[in-house]
């Protein structure tokens, strides 16, 4: 938590006003039984009519400046409160932008949203209270008990007394209760999985017939949940009775006990109608403190969550150098390449060594999990390589500034997403500053032209949410259109073309070849036919090389290569090849 | 608008006659909360009178009558214990109703998932179902049950709270009583100012988590483009949009206490002018005086609690109406009362004259016939939406064909159990699901009762038992949500090895392989031909060389079968497939 009070910061004078105005209404507050007991006392006792109305105006004027002071904090706990929060998300999304690929795979997306979103609303709940109800809370337990001090020291043992017992009982329950808050988030995040899950896998649980089995498990994740709040529901059940006991039951001891100090005229009847107020005020405040108790350990646990994004240092630390100068030579270049996700695990990548020229198509093949989608992304150095190094153009990828070189860079990912906005919006994602001219050259090459032409409103057309009212091929291609855009002299087709069929994609590399003829094109498959063409092909076996070379060439000296082709061809072809 | 507003209403109402049916089963404990409540509020209200009584005994030096005291405060101490008691049973008995109705809710919409057809299933956003299941739930349990409770004990304590006041004084209980619709005008009012500033609140906020869900789940995205920058711009103007009127939104909502507080305070010192000036005339003693502060000083609260429990109302029944649109969504057709088990299935397919479309106005599936003979093995080919999916949910069941009769083993499938019809195919699809259980529980699925060695024996026939012995705890490793933790590939044949282990007498295969790298696809090829020797098979795939060795291929177009025969039957005619099949050999250069 304190790590994020610098936050506040900026917002240093509405957390001193707020307190400050709140402590005066509470002081305010305290004086009305004072000014009713002496309505009692002097006015009633003596019968003077004129002495009751001015006191009776005197607590109207009490109230009045208590308002304007509660006004005054409640103004200055909201600027504070949403300002705090609206920094701290803009500070926390900033971070998040910073991380590498290695920390965004840790955290993953549902992670950072919750973070970004319901725990930063959390802390921004917790600021206005501190703000509103920290100071006024306490001081008025306090302030009370002092007050009945000075009516009377004797009578005031009685609020020594109440005061800690009710304290201890919202101790106890808050502490039986607390737990369990994050146990219902659980079962109730349980709810929620097994509910998506049924609307996910509804294919497969009803070919199978299985919902009996889904019946059960909801079952169980409903009954849980309902178990457990009963439990919590039990025992906070008993907060409000049992404070409810005490400080009536310490009402009862003021009034028998101040009795007897009246009956002695060391205490008047007024007096003792005031301890009754703040007795009543005591019990009052007590009921806020554990809301505040409630709220202050949500929001510890929301710190914590949110402290674990800021304390994530990024593994790809950026370099200050200024943008190196391309020298004549290879493009991409890896020299002896070994990279591993997790630092001590089996290496993903090892041994690797390769060199790209400009205009070269390279093809990166070999089976699942053989680490092809992971070499092409250290090019952009979305990783750090463990040992060896990647070069683009001559330069260390480590002595590339991060937006230079990957400005030189365009990729198309395994997964075709596009954004909310228009087809043009998420085109210039690649250069900003794209006329239509490039974007529809762009959207040619990518095969994309014709079936642009045909959405209503072309380049305008608004894009859903992940494309949705798009097909998965045509979503394919405008983010190949995308990548070209930006005319990269890298250009990474990471199994794009997945989603195409055969003579799209056989269209669409005719078209590559032709309109980046200067590009370094990598391109990433499990199709032979895919990467047949390449100008060197990359055969990648369990993170090893198994052979680089032309598709003739492997044919003759690469065994896996060979096993690709014909787990993928008829006999008369491979014999052909 | 006048019409607008009645409509509404009378909605609104047959929302809340729905609840109530809900609460039906717990009558009984709401019989026990309303009481529970009415003896907790008397009781807690009687208190300041006798207070005041106890004080009227306490006049001066030598003037306290302690013997009258005592059966005065004995009174107040059953009072007291008396109102805790009947507090603590009012809320045991809401907390039942309210966990209980919100089980029997969340049971209920979970039911109405499994009767829903794919249709509505797969035209429904799912967060969305997810969302009502979770939140609305909780709004309408929170809102609507406590709420009620809490607008109960109010509407007491404030009618308590008058008689009481009108039986110590008259006066100075009008006096409370012509005070009493300013403190409602200026809580409506707030209230109207709260729901306003909520409402734009809500719809940024909205904004902004929605801009946010697309920006992380796609992270790796915006880092290849070095698009961070251009994101926190248009992330800030959101956040300063979200800043502008959550400040309003947190004011507004935050006046509600300080204000009631003052028109507390006002009332206060309007009771204690004229409460000591009608003691001073004799009219009334100084503890009546005592207990009607007390009154003064507690009777707004119980308003604005009214005030709170209005809004919550209004959310919890619209949380309960989204609640409602779900349970009274059609249900899947019922099956008829003479409907039959398919037994001992032969696996003879047969699609007459069917036709199909998603949506009225565009047309997908016309004059569909295939003819499956027992044992054959028939491949789907052509290009994307074509309709090769939707055959296989037809197939399925999931949807029902719009024309025409699809037919396994000469019965018409309409008229066999679902059960039993999807239970003789075995299905393995692109978009691979697993639960999160452990890798076995995924993979005895459709078989839980699977003996340890049929198990390996699957997992070793879809060649996943070597990476599942690599696994932390092996078999019994648990499958993140969505099955996080594992690739692709491998989650793919999860799915593969709990069909095998099935051993349907049919199979039905969507791209079932296409996350797999070739080379164990085509060992994955040859487990599957042994399975499925002797049965029928349905395949899809892109890849030509998985359906080569098809008996008949179905080559589709939009929504039409174009051509039909063996792969060197169809190579000879030239067609359609023909084209299809060179591309994927054409030169690129």
């Amino acid at each position: 938590m304190r790590k994020l009070a610098r936050y506040l910061k900026e917002y240093r004078l509405q957390c001193t006003i707020g307190p400050a105005a709140k402590l005066l209404e509470a002081v305010f507050e305290l004086l009305v039984p004072l000014v009713m007991a002496k309505i009692i006392d002097v006015g009633i006792a003596a019968g003077d009519r004129g002495y009751v109305v001015k006191m009776s105006l005197l607590l109207v004027g009490l109230g009045v400046t208590g308002l304007a002071s509660a006004l005054l904090c409640q103004y200055s706990a909201s600027r504070a409160s949403q300002g705090f929060g609206t920094t701290l998300r803009r500070e926390l999304y900033h971070h998040i932008n910073t991380l590498s690929h290695a920390e965004i795979d840790r955290l993953g997306a549902s992670g950072m949203l919750t973070r970004m979103t319901s725990d930063i609303n959390q802390l921004q709940l917790a600021v206005a209270m501190l703000i509103r109800l920290v100071v006024r809370a306490p001081f008025l337990v306090i302030g009370s008990t002092i007050l009945a001090i000075g009516i009377d020291p004797m009578l005031s043992l009685i609020f020594l007394a109440a005061a800690p017992v009710i304290a201890l009982l919202l101790y106890l329950i808050m502490s039986r209760s607390i737990p369990y808050f994050k146990t219902i988030q659980k079962k109730l995040d349980r709810i929620s999985l097994v509910t998506s899950e049924n609307l996910e896998g509804v294919r497969v649980i009803r070919a199978f017939s299985n919902q009996d089995t889904e019946r059960r498990r909801f079952a169980q994740a409903n009954e849980e949940y309902r178990d457990v709040s009963m439990r919590v529901g039990q025992i906070s059940a008993l907060l409000n009775p049992l404070t409810f006991v005490v400080a009536n039951a310490a009402i009862l001891a003021i009034v028998w006990f101040g009795g007897m100090q009246v009956d002695a005229g060391r205490l008047t009847q007024g007096e003792v109608v005031a301890l009754v107020s703040y007795m009543n005020q005591i019990l009052l405040a007590l009921i806020v403190v554990a809301n505040l108790v409630v709220i202050f350990t949500r929001a510890a646990a929301s710190a914590s969550r949110v402290n674990e994004i800021f304390d994530l240092v990024p593994s790809v630390q950026e370099s200050t150098a200024q943008p190196p100068h391309p020298v004549p030579g290879p493009w991409v270049e890896f020299k002896d390449v070994r990279f591993s996700y997790t630092g001590e695990g089996a290496d993903a990548l090892h041994g690797l060594s390769f060199i790209a020229a400009p205009g070269e198509t390279v093809g990166v093949i070999g089976g699942t999990g053989s680490g092809k989608s992971t070499l092409v992304s250290l090019i952009p150095r979305f990783y750090d390589v463990s040992g060896g190094c990647v070069r683009v153009a001559g330069t260390d990828v480590r002595d590339w500034p991060l937006e230079a070189l990957r400005h030189n860079i365009g990729i198309v990912p395994q997964r075709a997403v596009l954004f909310t906005g228009t087809l043009r919006d998420n085109l210039r994602w690649g250069n900003a500053d794209a006329d239509d001219d490039a974007l529809w050259r762009a959207l040619q090459t990518a095969q994309a032209a014709d079936f642009v032409r045909g959405l209503q409103g072309g380049l305008d057309a608004e894009i859903l949410q992940g494309g949705g009212n798009l097909s998965g091929g045509q979503r394919q291609r405008l983010t190949i259109a995308r990548a070209l855009v930006g005319r990269p002299a890298v250009l990474i087709l990471d199994d794009s073309a997945s989603a195409l069929d055969f003579a799209t994609d056989a269209a669409l590399r005719r078209a590559l070849r032709n309109d980046t003829a200067e590009a370094t094109v990598f391109l990433v498959s499990q199709r032979v036919n895919t990467v047949r063409g390449a100008d060197k092909i990359i055969v990648l076996d369990d993170g090893a090389v198994a052979g680089i070379g032309t598709h003739a060439a492997l044919m003759e000296s690469c065994e896996t290569y060979r096993e690709i082709c014909l787990s993928q061809w008829s006999k008369e072809e491979a014999g052909q090849a | 608008m006048k019409q607008n507003t009645k409509r509404k209403k009378s909605a609104d109402l047959k929302t809340l006659k729905r609840i109530l049916k809900l609460i039906g089963p717990y009558r009984r404990y709401l019989a026990a909360a309303v009481v529970g409540a009415l003896l907790n509020v008397v009781l807690a209200l009687a208190i300041p009178v006798l207070v005041g009584r106890a004080v009227d005994h306490i006049v001066g030096p030598g003037e306290v009558d302690f013997t009258g005291m005592v059966p005065i405060l004995a009174v107040l101490a059953a009072a007291v214990a008396g109102s805790a008691l009947f507090g603590w049973l009012m809320t045991l008995a809401t907390n039942t109703i309210t966990y209980r109705a919100v089980r029997d809710l969340r049971r209920n919409l979970f039911e109405k998932l499994q009767q829903l057809p794919l249709a509505t299933i797969d035209a429904s956003s799912h967060g969305d179902f997810v969302s009502r299941m979770v939140n609305d739930v909780d709004q309408v349990s929170t809102g609507l049950l406590q709420g009620f409770s809490q607008l109960f004990t109010g509407v007491i304590t404030i009618l308590g709270t008058l008689v009481f006041m009108f039986s110590l004084h008259f006066g100075i209980a009008l006096v409370v009583v012509v005070l009493t619709p300013l403190s409602l005008f200026v809580s409506a009012f707030i209230a109207r100012h709260i729901q306003a500033m909520f409402v734009k609140q809500a719809k940024v906020q909205g904004d902004l988590t929605g801009y946010l869900n697309e920006m992380t789940a796609s992270q790796k995205i915006v880092k290849a483009f070095g698009y961070e920058a251009r994101a926190e711009q248009e992330f800030d103007e959101i956040n300063r949009d979200l800043y502008h009127w959550g400040v309003r939104a947190q004011f507004y909502s935050a006046l509600t206490n300080p204000v009631t507080r003052f028109i507390n305070g006002v009332v206060y010192a309007a009771v204690g002018l004229t409460g000591a000036l009608t003691v001073i005339g004799g009219g009334l003693t100084v503890g009546g005086l005592a207990s009607f502060l007390s009154y003064a000083n507690q009777y707004t609260k119980p308003f604005n609690e009214i005030s709170g429990v209005v809004a919550q109302f209004q959310a919890a029944l619209a949380g309960a109406a989204r609640i409602f649109t779900v349970l009274d969504e059609a249900e899947q057709t019922p099956e008829p009362a003479d409907v039959q088990e398919l037994q001992q299935c032969e696996g003879r397919v047969q699609m007459e004259q069917v036709a199909f479309s998603y949506t009225p106005d565009r047309p997908l599936i016309r004059d569909l016939n295939v003819e499956a003979a027992p044992g054959t093995h028939i491949a789907l080919v052509g290009p994307t939406g074509c309709g090769k999916t939707t055959l296989i949910n037809l197939l399925m069941r999931f949807y029902d064909v719009n024309e025409g009769t699809i037919k396994v083993d000469d019965h018409p499938i309409r008229s066999l159990t679902r059960s039993s019809l999807r239970g003789s195919f075995g299905m393995v699809l692109q978009d691979t699901w697993l639960f999160s259980g452990t890798v076995r529980e995924n993979i005895t699925y459709g078989r839980p009762g699977a003996s340890e060695g049929e198990l390996i024996a699957a997992a070793k026939a879809a060649h996943a038992h070597s990476f599942i012995k690599r696994l932390p705890q092996g078999y019994d490793t648990p499958v993140g949500e969505g099955g996080g933790n594992l690739s692709q590939g491998q989650r793919q044949l999860l799915c593969i090895a709990r069909i095998m282990l099935t051993s349907p007498p049919m199979l039905i295969l969507d791209e079932a392989t296409s996350s797999i790298d070739t080379r164990t696809e085509s060992k994955i090829q040859r487990a599957f031909d042994e399975m499925m020797a002797g049965r029928t098979s349905f395949v899809v795939a892109h890849r030509l060389s998985t359906i080569r060795n098809a008996d008949c291929i179905l080559v589709m177009d939009a929504g039409r079968i174009v051509e039909r025969g063996t792969h060197d039957e169809l190579l000879a005619k030239g067609g359609f497939y023909a084209k299809l099949y060179n591309s994927q050999f054409a030169p690129t250069h």
